[in-house]
């Protein structure tokens, strides 16, 4: 047994990525995995594990979530988060966040300080206030990029749900549609999972996707830790992190077979995720061109990608 | 192939001294909501349809915790959320923190439809609203005497119960009628929960299932809250099988991703309807609280409780019918 960690900052990565929009994004995989590795082999809990990671990922501008969201339609930022406790099954997730600064932190604080699980809009941002967490202006997480991608977006006339379009075009050079997030166990069985975004570019104000809703982005039980990214619409309908686990209870099959069988059933180019299971089994299956993921394991493998094979 | 059937629901958790002619009056909604959907059922009109008509009758009757009648927040105000859910091919919409518009349900219809996103919420939501010329009226609407009067009482009675989940027995002062019964939902004595989320399962003659639920949500609730009924997998869920929604306390229906959890026992041990809706009350609650209808494509029509009562009815093509709240 022993612990382990998988991390993605989203599914969906076009062939032409070019080497300065990956370099980046494989570094900031790196650092954060190394984050996690310090964090389980300091036996913290998996719980804390996956929200410090988390954070990290939100503090980095080159993935979607905290600095470095998409925007808009409007061009501004609604940030959306979840965390999960396997053992007790408690839960915290926070929509419409645009001046916190790590809304992983917020949707943990939901889960631990107030008799709900979600909180969202003027209401989350209130509740962010309260607790005090680090709040900034909105503009502190807008980049370039994404002020550019935004602008290609609205020039295309679409919201950038699919960049598989048919004719080949992508219209955001590099990839930038998925979110983030973190699996974990120790060595003890005990499960977490959190997931982070900024939603999809040109998105309606207003608009939630699967990262916020319990069992569609984010997952976790006695059996595994689940966290989706790709097409948020799509993972919804598919309810993709319940299924994983339930597929692994009601079929009786391992984490890695569960995670396949789940990921090819959704639409082709809509899906992938990171998993690990109570006896430390690690998958990272996708159905999209690329996930940018990471893992490692107490034995010693760690593995950075972009590429490769599919339903791994 | 077994036919239409239709279920609705007007909220798990009933106050067993409820004055029984408030039993009645929800009884009589029932079933004038059940005759609605049958009588679009006989037109031939197909499961998406029906749900959202029932659902929309059961938000403009201010009696349940949907539309008018909405459960209060903290501020006194009303923000209301639903989901729709059509099982062919799983198509869903879904809208939180509403306040202006008549009808959620059919909100959360024109999400799945007109707009290329699943679930919009607050302002965002209220601008598709205006956009889409639906119906909306002022927030005072929704807001009824009875509302107003709860929410006093869940107010003092929070102020006694200052951790919602430690069951406590409250001691004094807040009413007489909210401590007559020492049941709690939520943390609130159940007098004053009234979770009365509303929500309506069908299957259609073709065998197409589709389920959608509306609610007020928890009494007192922090602005901002969203709870399961807005939640695809939680509170709402309808696939090729079935179609399922649910009612209760949310934190448990979401933890528990409750109207996806029948679905997936189906789907993947092979149980029939009332099996999966026996095992997944029995089994999937733990110490939560809620309950649930369901129908599956074979025409079949099952609910499910783990509280005291539940405000329902369900009526199949064969002529079965029944209302029922204990």
């Amino acid at each position: 047994m022993g612990w382990a960690i998988a991390i993605h900052g989203g599914a969906g990565v076009p062939p032409s990525l070019p080497p300065e929009k990956r370099l980046p994004r494989e570094a900031g995989l790196r650092h954060c995995l190394d984050v996690g590795i310090a964090a389980l082999e300091a036996r913290n809990h998996p719980l804390d594990v996956v929200e410090l990671v988390v954070r990290e990922l939100e503090n980095y501008p080159y993935f979607n979530a905290g600095k470095g969201s998409v925007l808009t339609t409007r061009g501004t930022i609604e940030m959306e988060a979840c965390i999960m406790d396997g053992k007790t099954m408690k839960c915290g997730a926070v929509s419409g966040l645009s001046t916190v600064v790590n809304a992983v932190s917020l949707a943990r604080l939901v889960m631990e300080k107030t008799p709900h699980i979600y909180l969202a809009f003027g209401g989350a941002e209130a509740f962010a206030r309260e607790q005090g967490v680090e709040t900034v202006e909105m503009s502190h997480f807008i980049t370039p990029e994404n002020i550019e991608r935004l602008k290609q977006a609205q020039e295309a006339g679409r919201v950038q749900i699919d960049y598989t379009q048919p004719d080949g075009a992508v219209a955001d050079g590099d990839g930038q549609t998925g979110t983030v997030g973190c699996v974990a166990v120790d060595n003890e069985g005990n499960l977490a999972a959190a997931t982070s975004t900024g939603g999809i570019v040109n998105k309606m104000v207003g608009r939630i996707g699967d990262t916020p809703v319990i069992g569609a982005g984010t997952y976790a039980n006695h059996l595994c830790a689940v966290s989706a990214t790709g097409m948020g619409e799509a993972i919804i309908r598919g309810t993709v992190a319940r299924d994983v686990a339930a597929v692994m209870e009601f079929k009786g099959i391992s984490l890695k077979e569960a995670a396949a069988y789940v990921v090819d059933r959704a639409p082709p180019g809509t899906t992938g995720l990171v998993a690990v299971s109570s006896t430390g089994e690690v998958a990272m299956p996708f159905n999209t061109p690329g996930m940018f993921r990471a893992c490692a394991t107490e034995d010693g493998y760690s593995e950075i990608s972009i590429w490769e094979s599919p339903s791994k | 192939m077994g036919g239409w059937a239709i279920a609705v629901h007007g909220g798990a958790g009933v106050d067993p001294n409820l004055p029984k002619e408030r039993q009645e009056e929800a009884k009589r909604l029932l079933t004038r909501c059940l005759d609605i959907g049958i009588s679009a059922l006989r037109s031939n009109l197909p499961a998406i349809d029906v749900v959202e008509l029932v659902v929309r009758e059961l938000e403009t009757d201010p009696l349940f915790n949907s539309g008018r009648g909405s459960a209060l927040t903290e501020n006194g105000t009303v923000e209301m959320e639903a989901s729709i859910m059509d099982g062919p091919k799983r198509r869903c919409g879904a809208v939180s923190g509403l306040s202006t518009v008549k009808n959620p349900v059919s909100l959360a219809r024109l999400v799945m439809e007109k707009s290329p996103h699943s679930y919009l919420a607050f302002s965002g939501a209220e601008e598709f609203a205006k956009k889409q010329g639906v119906e909306l009226v002022d927030n005072e609407y929704f807001i009824t005497e009875d509302n107003v009067g709860m929410l006093k009482l869940a107010k003092e009675a929070n102020s006694i119960l200052f951790d919602y989940r430690i069951p406590t027995i409250a001691t004094c002062g807040a009413g007489a009628a909210a401590m007559d019964s020492p049941l709690q939902m939520n943390g609130l004595p159940i007098s004053v929960y009234a979770p009365e989320t509303v929500g309506c399962v069908v299957v259609d003659k073709e065998g197409r299932c589709a389920a959608a639920t509306s609610t007020g949500g928890l009494m007192n609730k922090m602005t901002g809250r969203i709870g399961d009924s807005p939640l695809i997998g939680s509170g709402t869920y309808a696939c090729e099988l079935c179609g399922v929604s649910c009612t209760g306390e949310g934190e448990a229906i979401i933890r528990s991703t409750l109207a996806r959890e029948v679905a997936a026992v189906m789907e993947y041990k092979g149980l029939s309807l009332h099996e999966a809706v026996d095992f997944v009350i029995k089994n999937r609650l733990d110490e939560g609280k809620a309950g649930l209808i369901a129908v599956s494509k074979n025409g079949e029509v099952a609910c499910g409780f783990n509280t005291t009562g539940m405000f329902r009815g369900c009526a199949t093509e064969d002529g079965f019918m029944e209302v029922g709240v204990w």
